[in-house]
């Protein structure tokens, strides 16, 4: 049983991420943020089989539905048309391809003997043990966060000022020709 | 058949690998952002299967971690692709070449 479960989630979530990328009949990024928001579903799924429930539950809530309903936002906000298919050139494909393969190699090859671990124990990453060790342990690494949550919002409330986006002449003059 | 570590392992490689295609590949600066969001996942995966066949939580902290910033770069980074929407009216990577010699 809880093989196949995993299998499930484990090919839902790859075959999603394949068809964010790669997706054969569209290439709208609506679509592959649809899809991207179904693999990360999958994903909590595969946390929850790792006996990782918080995390599950705040991978739905923060990225299935905070940081996607951003990227949504965005793609609407600027009417992103269409990626036009234009062909690749030739040597930048193989390279992409050659740099994935080696990588993918690279990482089985470091999987395939992991090191030698106890066995699992009755580990529960509930939310009472995450969030004692979250405030004893890491407390120093959480308040830094904590402050760089507050940089990230300053930072994006100058980005999005009007201001600051005032075309120079010229770039004003080529959008217009 | 027992699911173990390694099984955990192979999916998040090849999670990072199509996460990886995807940046080198797309042209799009918003699906090249999807495609970063699937590599940070890839990782937090790996976190967690590590630290349940490890049997401790700082694995799982981590991810708490990374799931934070991880946010945190969205908006950050999607403010630059808006304000770069405004200036030039593209968002594909391929039209932003002004640097390039």
């Amino acid at each position: 049983m809880e093989a196949l479960l995993f299998y499930l989630f484990a090919a839902l979530t790859i075959g999603c991420a394949l068809l964010v990328v790669a997706n054969p009949f569209t290439r709208n990024p609506v679509t592959s943020a649809m899809f991207l928001v179904l693999a990360i579903v999958s994903m909590a799924g595969l946390f929850v089989m790792l006996h990782a429930f918080f995390l599950a539950a705040v991978q739905v809530l923060v990225y299935a539905g905070a940081v996607m309903v951003l990227f949504l936002f965005v793609i609407m906000l600027l009417n992103v048309r269409e990626e036009e298919r234009r062909p690749f050139r030739k040597l930048f494909l193989g390279l992409g391809l050659v740099v994935a393969g080696t990588l993918a190699a690279a990482l089985f090859k470091a999987g395939r003997q992991p090191p030698e671990l106890p066995a699992a124990t009755t580990l529960e990453g509930e939310t009472r043990p995450l969030g004692r060790l979250l405030f004893e342990g890491y407390l120093l690494p959480f308040e830094i966060v904590s402050v760089l949550l507050l940089a990230a919002m300053i930072g994006v409330v100058v980005l999005s000022r009007k201001d600051m986006n005032k075309m120079p002449r010229e770039t004003a003059k080529n959008v217009i020709e | 058949m027992g699911i173990g570590l390694q099984h955990y392992l192979a999916v998040s490689a090849l999670l990072f690998c199509i996460g990886l295609l995807g940046v080198v590949l797309r042209r799009s600066l918003l699906v090249i952002y999807m495609s970063l969001e699937l590599m940070l996942n890839a990782a937090n995966l790996a976190f967690v299967a590590f630290s349940r066949f490890r049997g401790d939580l700082d694995g799982q902290v981590m991810v708490f971690f990374i799931i934070t910033v991880a946010a945190a770069e969205v908006a950050v980074g999607l403010a630059l692709i808006v304000a770069l929407y405004r200036r030039r009216q593209t968002v594909q990577a391929e039209d932003l070449a002004s640097l390039k010699l």
